[in-house]
């Protein structure tokens, strides 16, 4: 009896510990970041898990560079439209893979799928051919066709798989009611869509919002720039200096709104990567 | 309220003929059944009518109207899914003001037709209920309802009670039946429960493999099914089936010596068949009587089932496998192990060819 308490004890200390080991590995980068950003830049490198002296100057540095305030905009303008994009054409593109019967739909589905394959390092100088081509160069919208292109084959696979469980005879009864193919994934799909649609807009969100390499690439000046580009490129009091402090007040601002919005959505991103693997 | 007509339907899915050449006349206000074992394309012949799936040829019309390639709005047709299939985040009063809202009728209108429909399906005190809070007996009849509200012209009905426990779906059957007599518009229902087939239509079309077997009232099925295939898929249990052999025959009777029963005289005409040809007797478990074994005719009795108002006597023959049903009011004289002698009523004996159709009575005889 004894002895079986005290094994479930240990039992229970030993997931505790494990599961509080995990906290520490993923939330500790974080946890650096965010008392670094407070710190004085007198007091930068001395190496404490709690700072013995803070003030908010590095925010209120980075927030008086207009370049920044401007980089977040674009940052946000950017990752939105993604979002919009790629849910809108996510979702009616799934309609016709999930819905349609038609020659070629699982050929479609494999391009689709080959696209996201590459590495974005392989696909750049021929990207950046295409955006210039379009007039598109050092302009927030060659970021956003580029971040589409890269995050509609992760969307159209998922709202497809989503689309392919809902029932058909839903969809019947709303052709009995007389709804065209548009009001059907307006008013009777998306309503049940959400889920997925949280799960997949979050994710497309957060690869915009985090993008460096084309937000590079693709953009000239300060004006035109997204955060992860200007955060990088804030510099120091001198050429031999990297601005830890702002650098670390950048990178908090950004990643705040993206936790945000995950614990908003968390538990339609859980029900949404889950939707379908069991009968509801 | 219209009528259907079916003329030479074909539909064909990639190489499977589905649907070969149905002909079919249903009259307006009439409540017609489908019914067929699985796959025999009962359920692909409502969405033919209701313009779910296109046909793929012959001409298919809805009051005088040729309505092959006409959406399915336009056809003026409601229909009732197996799933129920309503939509789970509108309330109930929503999902019946879908279809009228989509047809842009006023508000006062969409509102009118709810109310007046959700009063006949008992439906007023859930209106403002979504799918999920619903049992299964009120989602069944919200479908209805959405079906319903547009006063279609035709309802169709897709196996609408088989998601039903079985106490509920005889409440349901009921409420349909009593439905159809108050409504008096045309329903096509679609089951695979010949008990519902039985008790709702007033025609049943029997299908089977894509064709039509058989047209006719419950009572017409019953008593003179036209194939064997139509008598052993009416009746419950089964109507027993014994082989026998044409001994002589003509017009106006015959004589047949069916295997354990010995010789029988029959008012069927076996007018075009050889004498030795080889026949199926078919006979119901209620129009055999059992008494003393004699001679060859002599039975065996396997199993007796009581089911409180009748029993069911299982008798094996001598020779053969396949056991026949008898079936009479309880209480029952017999019991397992004895041995009995089977006694057709001769009036009730079916008999079918190699191919299965039915021998007609000679009408000479059944006048008499």
């Amino acid at each position: 009896m004894n002895q079986r308490q005290l094994a479930k004890i240990a039992k229970r200390v030993g997931f505790w510990a494990l599961v509080g080991l995990i906290m520490l590995y993923a939330v500790f980068p974080f946890y650096y970041a965010v008392i670094t950003s407070i710190k004085p830049s007198s007091e930068l490198f001395r190496v404490e898990l709690w700072p013995s002296t803070w003030n908010l100057d590095n925010y209120a540095q980075i927030f008086s560079q207009s370049s920044f305030v401007r980089a977040i905009f674009n940052s946000i303008i950017v990752a939105f439209s993604v979002v919009f994009i790629a849910l809108l054409l996510g979702i009616t593109a799934s309609y016709a893979l999930g819905r349609v019967r038609f020659r070629g739909r699982s050929t479609v589905m494999l391009v689709i799928l080959g696209v996201s394959m590459f590495p974005q390092v392989a696909v750049l100088s021929g990207l950046f051919e295409v955006i210039r081509a379009l007039n598109l160069y050092n302009n927030p919208a060659g970021l956003i066709l580029s971040y589409t292109i890269f995050t509609l084959p992760f969307t159209v696979w998922v709202l497809t798989t989503f689309m392919k469980e809902l029932p058909m005879e839903l969809e019947e009864a709303a052709i009995m009611d007389g709804a065209t193919p548009w009001i059907t994934i307006t008013k009777v799909f998306l309503p049940l869509m959400w889920p997925a649609m949280a799960t997949t807009g979050l994710l497309a969100f957060i690869a915009a919002w985090n993008e460096f390499l084309f937000a590079l690439t693709f953009t000239l000046t300060d004006a035109q720039r997204t955060v992860p580009v200007a955060i990088a490129l804030l510099s120091g009091g001198s050429a031999y200096e990297l601005p830890w402090g702002p650098i670390m007040a950048a990178s908090v601002v950004v990643t705040v709104p993206l936790v945000i919005l995950v614990i908003i959505f968390q538990r339609r991103i859980v029900s949404g990567l889950t939707a379908g693997a069991v009968k509801g | 309220m219209a009528s259907v007509t079916l003329s030479k339907v074909n539909k064909i899915f990639g190489r499977d003929h589905i649907i070969k050449d149905v002909d079919l006349s249903i009259g307006d206000g009439e409540f017609v059944v489908f019914v067929g074992p699985s796959g025999c394309g009962k359920s692909t012949l409502l969405r033919l009518i209701a313009g779910l799936e296109s046909i793929t040829d012959g001409d298919l019309t809805i009051g005088d109207m040729l309505v092959n390639d006409l959406p399915p709005r336009e056809r003026g047709v409601g229909m009732v899914f197996q799933s129920y299939a309503l939509y789970p985040h509108m309330t109930v009063y929503e999902n019946m003001a879908f279809g009228l809202k989509l047809a842009k009728a006023s508000k006062e209108t969409v509102d009118e037709r709810v109310m007046s429909t959700a009063k006949i399906l008992q439906l007023e005190d859930l209106l403002h209920r979504k799918p999920k809070a619903l049992s299964g007996g009120q989602r069944q009849r919200v479908a209805m309802g959405r079906a319903m509200a547009r006063e279609p012209r035709i309802l169709l009905f897709d196996e609408p009670l088989s998601n039903l426990d079985a106490s509920l779906r005889v409440q349901m059957r009921n409420e349909i039946a009593r439905l159809h007599t108050r409504l008096g518009s045309t329903m096509i229902y679609v089951t695979h429960d010949q008990v519902e087939a039985m008790t709702l239509a007033d025609k049943i079309v029997v299908l089977k493999g894509g064709h039509v077997e058989q047209v006719g009232s419950p009572y017409e099925l019953y008593q003179r099914p036209a194939t064997q295939f139509v008598a052993g898929f009416i009746g419950s249990p089964t109507m027993n089936f014994m082989p026998a052999e044409l001994i002589t025959g003509s017009s106006d009777g015959c004589r047949i010596s069916a295997k354990g029963l010995g010789e029988i005289a029959l008012p069927q005409s076996a007018d075009g068949y050889n004498q030795g040809s080889p026949l199926t007797m078919g006979i119901r478990p209620e129009h055999l009587r059992l008494e003393a074994p004699t001679g060859s005719n002599c039975f065996d009795i396997v199993n007796v089932e009581y089911l409180g108002n009748e029993v069911y006597v299982y008798l094996e023959p001598k020779e053969g496998d396949t056991l026949l049903i008898h079936r009479s009011e309880a209480p029952s004289q017999w019991k397992e192990g004895q041995q009995v002698s089977l006694v057709p009523d001769i009036e009730h004996v079916h008999l079918f060819d190699e191919n299965g159709a039915a021998l007609l009575v000679s009408p000479t005889r059944s006048a008499a």
